[in-house]
């Protein structure tokens, strides 16, 4: 059995990549793929301490994340696409109408 | 009442009371839902839907029948529970009928007379309709009566004040509707609904009297039922003395209402504007006598009251007298008969006033039967007149006869004249009513208005005074009438032409003619008989039998005679003198040769209604248009709402606003509002509106926090 | 969850539901947003009817009561408490049984955003139907004051031309009496610790002189609300302004929540106050009388006769619940019914005619019976049972009232003077007098005006929202026992109270 330490580097490095992911990207899509990748490094880490801890409380908020992430999406998805039809466009960095 | 008294093996009728009103109330409601279609399909509907209402009618006629023949073997009568009314606290009315012999006696009369009166108007009414068009108005017609019928049978047969006002307003409801049935007609086309507005509020005005007398009789009694107030008398008048007197000082308000006297009678006359079937059913026969019913039906009140009394006595015999002076100067045939009506409603009033209460329902009974006579006679001769009119006008050659320039008025006796040989059986029919009202032996009126005076005679020396004058001018202007209408010459074409009217019309005349002719034999004035005053007094000891003073009925013989001898010689003798004279100098009435101005007055009613008019009417309609336009109007809602509180509320906010509230505090919401304006000038720069700039602040924070916590 | 479907409960919020339905409808379902609130104000009829069943007439206190803690904090003791007894139940039915027939009158009078009117028609009726069954105060000043929400924009929104006007003077002149009472409420409920109106009847126990103040704080609100002479200013610009089915309900209904919370909170809660101020009430009232019939015969408008009449007519049922005696009070809330079946009922009538004419002037009309006969058939039973036509609805009340306070006027009675009757009974003539001016001006005459020659009689819908009306009428008038029966208990003990307190009060 690999010890608690590999599933905390594996975890790091994804969530760095999805933040970096987050940062770096311009299309709301792979944003979202990203802030999916961060959201399943943090649920590895939970899965990785509950196995350690031998208790099921970890296991049970990876479920809650799940659910958050799938209406996240859902969300998401239905305003990109609002976005979509009315600018014909999705890239972030023109949409700065928020400018104050 | 008294069921165990039921036992024996006669025949009584006495629970089938509550028909007298629903067969009327079937009748209508049969007309009203089918009359419609009825008329519309074909020639007979009009005989359908008549018949349809006189068969109500004569059906409840059936059922008073049945009742009378039940009160010979019962005297006592009974009263017949049909539901509860009003039940709270003392207050305890039913809808019951009371049956005795005084109801019964009203019950028959009025369904009688009303039965002949509806076939009657078959006839009549399918004339009016082929003179003006408008079919529906057939069906509207016969409602009402049905419906006045319903409401007369209420008023009569109730065993409380409360359910007898539900007539009482009711038959005023269809007298409302009635007079105005031609509701486009009249001076203006408005004359006739003004006319039925008047009727109402006036009797309204003696309602309001009728309704006072109930507060007081309720509070003093605790009950409005007639068995429970007539044998409270005693002790009410010991515990309150006073109450009665007002009781019936108010009720006789509302008996001059209906029964138009002075001072409300001067609805009376305008109601002639309706169909003549309506006069006659209506304003001469029965509504009208509505009052004296209530008065001897309260006969165990009045009897206690012996102030109120005289009033009433006293109140009849003026009416009498005035309308008689009114009813000698009237041109109209039917206004003739109408203040007729008023004075002869006075001599019943008189009679119940001073406590000759038999006298006065046998009057009211006579009379219904002569009165009506005459009015349906008067309206056979209008229509004799009306047929003769529409001959001409479309007849070619006779055309030219016709005056275009003013309108012909079939109602005014100047235009008629010479009828008798045109129109017999109405002339012969008329002439009996006439010589019953004048009161000639053996006529009805004779001995009923004999039976009156004698009373009086002894009863109360001015009321006999007042009423044998009465008694002379009543002859006289039948006299006059006779001689204007069916002797002498015509006096207008359509009086040449004029035509007899159907049977449907004159079978009813005849059947009133001989009822007038011979009804005065059911209560002769000997030993022996009394028959009619016995009846009714079977239901209180207050109706007793009148005796027979030869004297008195010597003297009003001879009066009447002389009345209609002088109205010969004005109006045969000396009015074909006056022909001679040339049209323009020529007078009207010879009568106004001889009075001169006073004939004017008279003409005019004594300008009574211009007198109301001018005292009360429009001071009303000032007060309530000054209460409206101006108080309630310009002052209180312009002026205290818009200006007071709206216009000052304004000057105060603005005050509030400019002085205090700009100047002091917005000028510190004010400093406090730019600086912060200033502030976030600077911090909007911060917002770039890029999404990834946001998320990286955010991570910048995340890991400054978390470097933190674990470097702290 | 039980108390959701508890009758009182449903009757009350079930309007409710059906006004969130119709939220979910696009503006153009203009037919099925008439149909939902037609459907939900039926349903609430029939359960309405339930509770009648379920009403045990011969029990004079409250009954079928839901009562759950609602408000506690602190001293505030405040309970979610509905019931209905001999007082108010007659006024429910009332509510919901206008309800439905001013919606029907709608059908074809408003067009213009009828989904908004019919969420606020139906919210209006939860707030009239709260008020009549709340037996608590701080509940019942809730829905005292929700009714007013929905009414203003009625008026505001589908009124006449001045609506703005007559809607923001409405709800100013009710505000202005309604803080009055506020805070004789919160005095109550802090003082007396309770806001259950049983509680306070039978704890009593207010010093007479600060029950006066309590009184005139709470009469505040609800004179105006009747209207009582003389603050009816506004209800001449509300009835004229307010479009049909409006002015039905608030003459049918929200001018009774005045008189109803005269007869609920006034007389029970400060007796000694009543008896005290009877004269003066009962003199406001037959000025009310007189005055509003005076000022209706001179009216041109026909709604504004109408509306003046009400002024009239609600100070007979102010006349007899300050004759404080058991034929008064009876004869004060069957004229509320009355006066809410007639006078809607001549709205109506009115509306009828203005969809066709678009004028309301008297003088533009004449000889109408001839042109619309069952128009005018139908108008003159309903203007008779207006007048106080005997055998019909209005002469009942109007007798037992008169009846009630000429008792009343024996000396030592609450009144104390035969005159309050007598003067009343003018009423009558002067009621003839406009009603019969109105009638012969609309009806009678000849057909002089050209655009009234015409004019379509009534269709079966308008005949149906009247024909409910119309057999109430002849009901009441010829049978008013089971109406009678449904409060005299209630009011037996009302006048028990009433005579406790005059017992006590006497020297």
């Amino acid at each position: 059995m690999l010890p608690i330490e590999a599933y905390l580097v594996l975890s790091a490095v994804l969530f760095t990549l999805g933040a970096l992911g987050v940062l770096v990207r311009q299309n709301p899509i792979i944003i979202f793929m990203s802030i999916e990748l961060m959201l399943n490094s943090a649920n590895l880490a939970f899965v990785a301490f509950a196995r350690l801890h031998g208790q099921i409380d970890g296991q049970i908020f990876v479920f809650f994340v799940m659910a958050v992430a799938a209406a996240e999406v859902a969300v998401g998805l239905a305003l990109i696409v609002t976005i979509f039809q009315a600018r014909h466009s999705i890239n972030l960095d023109r949409l700065n109408s928020l400018k104050g | 009442m008294l069921f165990e008294e039921i036992s024996s093996s006669a025949p009584q009728f006495f629970s089938l009371a509550p028909l007298i009103v629903f067969f009327p109330i079937i009748g209508l409601l049969i007309n009203t839902f089918f009359g419609g279609k009825i008329l519309q399909s074909g020639p007979a509907g009009e005989k359908i839907v008549g018949w349809i209402a006189s068969a109500a009618a004569g059906l409840a006629f059936v059922v008073s029948v049945l009742l009378a023949i039940s009160l010979i073997n019962y005297h006592d009568g009974m009263k017949v529970p049909l539901v509860e009314w009003i039940h709270i606290d003392a207050l305890k009315l039913n809808w019951a009928f009371q049956v005795d012999t005084l109801s019964v006696t009203m019950m028959l009369v009025v369904s009688g007379v009303g039965t002949l009166i509806h076939i009657y108007a078959i006839g009549y009414m399918h004339e009016d309709v082929r003179h003006h068009g408008d079919p529906s108005r057939f069906r509207r017609f016969f409602v009402f009566m049905n419906l006045f019928i319903a409401a007369m049978m209420i008023l009569v047969s109730s065993d409380n004040y409360l359910m007898l006002f539900v007539g009482w307003e009711g038959v005023g409801l269809c007298s409302f509707l009635l007079i105005g049935f031609w509701y486009d007609k009249g001076e203006g086309g408005i004359a006739n609904a003004m006319a039925a507005k008047k009727a109402f509020v006036t009797n309204r005005i003696g309602d309001f009297g009728f309704l006072l007398a109930a507060f007081i009789m309720f509070t003093s009694f605790r009950s409005l039922d007639f068995d429970i107030v007539f044998g409270r008398v005693v002790e009410v008048n010991a515990i309150y003395p006073g109450a009665i007197f007002a009781i019936t000082a108010f009720m006789l308000l509302g008996v001059a209402g209906k029964s138009a006297q002075i001072p409300l009678y001067v609805w009376l006359p305008d109601a002639m504007a309706g169909p003549t079937p309506v006069s006659a059913l209506i304003h001469a026969a029965t509504m009208v006598t509505a009052g004296v019913y209530l008065v001897a039906r309260s006969s165990a009140l009045y009897v206690a009251a012996p102030e109120a009394q005289a009033l009433v006595a006293l109140t009849g015999a003026a009416t009498a007298l005035f309308a008689a002076t009114i009813a000698i100067a009237q041109f109209d045939i039917k206004k003739v008969l109408a203040y007729s009506t008023i004075s002869q409603l006075g001599f019943m009033v008189a009679a119940v006033g001073m406590g000759a209460f038999a006298a006065g329902i046998f009057h009211l009974v006579t009379h219904a039967f002569f009165k009506a006579l005459l009015f349906l006679s008067a309206g056979s001769v209008i229509q004799g007149l009306e047929r003769g009119h529409h001959h001409l006008e479309h007849d070619p050659k006779l055309k030219k006869l016709v005056k275009q320039e003013h309108h012909f008025d079939p109602q005014d006796m100047r235009n008629m004249g010479g009828l008798r040989t045109k129109m017999k059986t109405t002339y012969i029919v008329y002439m009996v009513g006439t010589l019953a009202l004048a009161g000639l032996f053996p006529f009805a009126g004779f001995w009923s208005k004999d039976e009156i005076l004698a009373e009086a005679a002894h009863l109360n020396p001015t009321a006999y005074g007042l009423l044998t004058a009465a008694a002379f001018m009543t002859a006289f202007y039948m006299g006059r009438q006779i001689w204007m209408v069916f002797f002498g010459k015509p006096r207008s074409p359509a009086a040449e032409h004029a035509q007899e009217s159907p049977p449907v019309m004159t079978i009813p005349l005849i059947i009133l003619a001989i009822l007038s002719a011979l009804g005065g034999f059911m209560n002769l004035p000997f030993k022996g008989f009394h028959q009619f005053s016995h009846w009714l007094e079977q239901t209180s000891e207050n109706f007793h039998a009148g005796e027979f003073v030869l004297s008195v009925a010597l003297l009003s013989t001879a009066l009447a005679l002389l009345a209609i001898a002088v109205s010969w010689w004005l109006y045969m003798r000396r009015a074909a003198k006056l022909e001679a004279l040339p049209a323009a100098k020529r007078p009207d009435d010879p009568l106004r040769q001889i009075l001169g101005p006073l004939f004017t007055w008279m003409n005019n009613k004594w300008y009574i209604d211009e007198l109301y008019w001018a005292a009360i009417l429009n001071r009303y309609v000032d007060l309530a248009r000054f209460l409206a336009d101006y108080v309630d109007w310009r002052f209180w809602h312009d002026w205290v709402h818009d200006r007071l509180l709206v216009k000052g509320y304004n000057l105060l906010s603005r005050l509030l606003s400019v002085h205090i509230d700009l100047g002091g505090i917005d000028a510190f919401a004010n400093g406090l509002a730019s600086t912060t304006q200033r502030l976030a000038a600077s911090l909007r720069r911060l917002q770039t509106g890029f999404v990834r700039n946001y998320a990286l602040s955010i991570f910048l924070g995340v890991v400054i926090i978390i470097g933190y916590l674990v470097l702290r | 969850m039980v108390y959701l479907l508890h009758p009182l409960t449903l009757v009350t919020f079930l309007p409710l539901l059906g006004a969130l339905v119709i939220l979910f409808l696009r503006a153009e379902q203009k037919n099925l947003a008439r149909w939902i609130a037609m459907l939900t104000s039926l349903i609430t009829f029939v359960i309405s009817i339930a509770i009648l069943v379920q009403f045990n007439p011969q029990n004079p206190g409250l009954q079928l009561a839901v009562n759950l803690p609602w408000i506690q904090v602190a001293e505030w003791n405040i309970h979610f408490h509905l019931a209905v007894d001999g007082l108010s139940i007659l006024l429910v039915l009332l509510t919901t049984f206008l309800t439905p027939i001013a919606i029907l009158s709608t059908w074809t009078a408003v067009e213009e955003r009828v989904k908004d009117f019919m969420v606020f028609f139906l919210l209006l009726e939860v707030g009239m139907t709260g008020v009549f069954l709340a037996q608590d105060l701080f509940l019942f000043y809730v829905f005292w004051e929700f009714t007013l929400v929905p009414m203003y924009f009625l008026i505001g929104i589908w009124g006449g031309p001045q609506r703005m006007y007559a809607a923001v003077k409405f709800f100013l002149y009710t505000m202005a009496g309604s803080i009055l009472m506020l805070l004789a409420i919160l005095w109550l409920g802090i003082q007396q610790q309770s806001f259950s109106v049983p509680e306070l009847i039978a704890k009593g126990g207010i010093p007479a002189d600060l029950q006066i103040w309590l009184f005139l704080a709470f009469a505040a609100a609800f004179a105006i609300k009747v209207p009582m002479w003389p603050l009816h200013s506004w209800l001449p610009d509300a009835h004229v302004e307010a479009p049909t089915a409006g002015s039905v309900i608030l003459a049918g209904v929200l001018l009774k929540m005045g008189t109803y919370g005269f007869l609920r909170f006034n007389l029970p809660l400060f007796p000694s106050a009543a008896l005290q101020l009877a004269p003066y009430m009962a003199g406001l009232a037959v000025v009310g009388i007189l005055y509003g019939a005076a000022v209706s015969y001179a009216q041109k408008d026909v709604k504004k006769l109408v509306a003046y009449s009400s002024v009239s007519h609600l100070g007979f049922v102010m006349l007899g619940l300050f004759a404080l005696n058991p034929l008064g009070i009876q004869g004060g809330i069957l004229q509320m019914v009355n006066h809410g079946l007639s006078t809607g009922a001549l709205f109506l009538l009115v509306g009828m005619i203005y969809e066709r004419r678009h004028t309301r002037d008297m003088n533009a009309f004449g000889g109408l019976w001839k042109v619309m006969p069952v128009y005018g058939a139908l108008t003159l039973i309903v203007a008779m049972s207006s007048m106080g036509l005997p055998g019909l609805n209005g002469f009942v009340g109007e007798f037992t009232i008169l009846l009630g306070a000429w008792g009343a006027g024996s000396t030592g009675g609450p009144l104390g003077s035969y005159w309050f009757a007598g003067l009343s009974a003018l009423g009558v003539i002067l009621a003839a007098v406009y009603i019969l001016f109105m009638f012969q001006k609309m009806f009678l005459g000849p057909v002089d005006k050209e655009e009234n020659r015409n004019l379509k009689d009534l269709n079966w819908r308008e005949i149906a929202t009247l024909l409910p009306i119309i057999v109430l009428i002849f009901w009441i008038g010829l049978y008013p026992k089971p109406f009678f029966n449904l409060m005299a208990p209630a009011v037996d003990q009302l006048v028990a109270i009433l005579q406790a307190a005059s017992v006590a009060g006497l020297p």
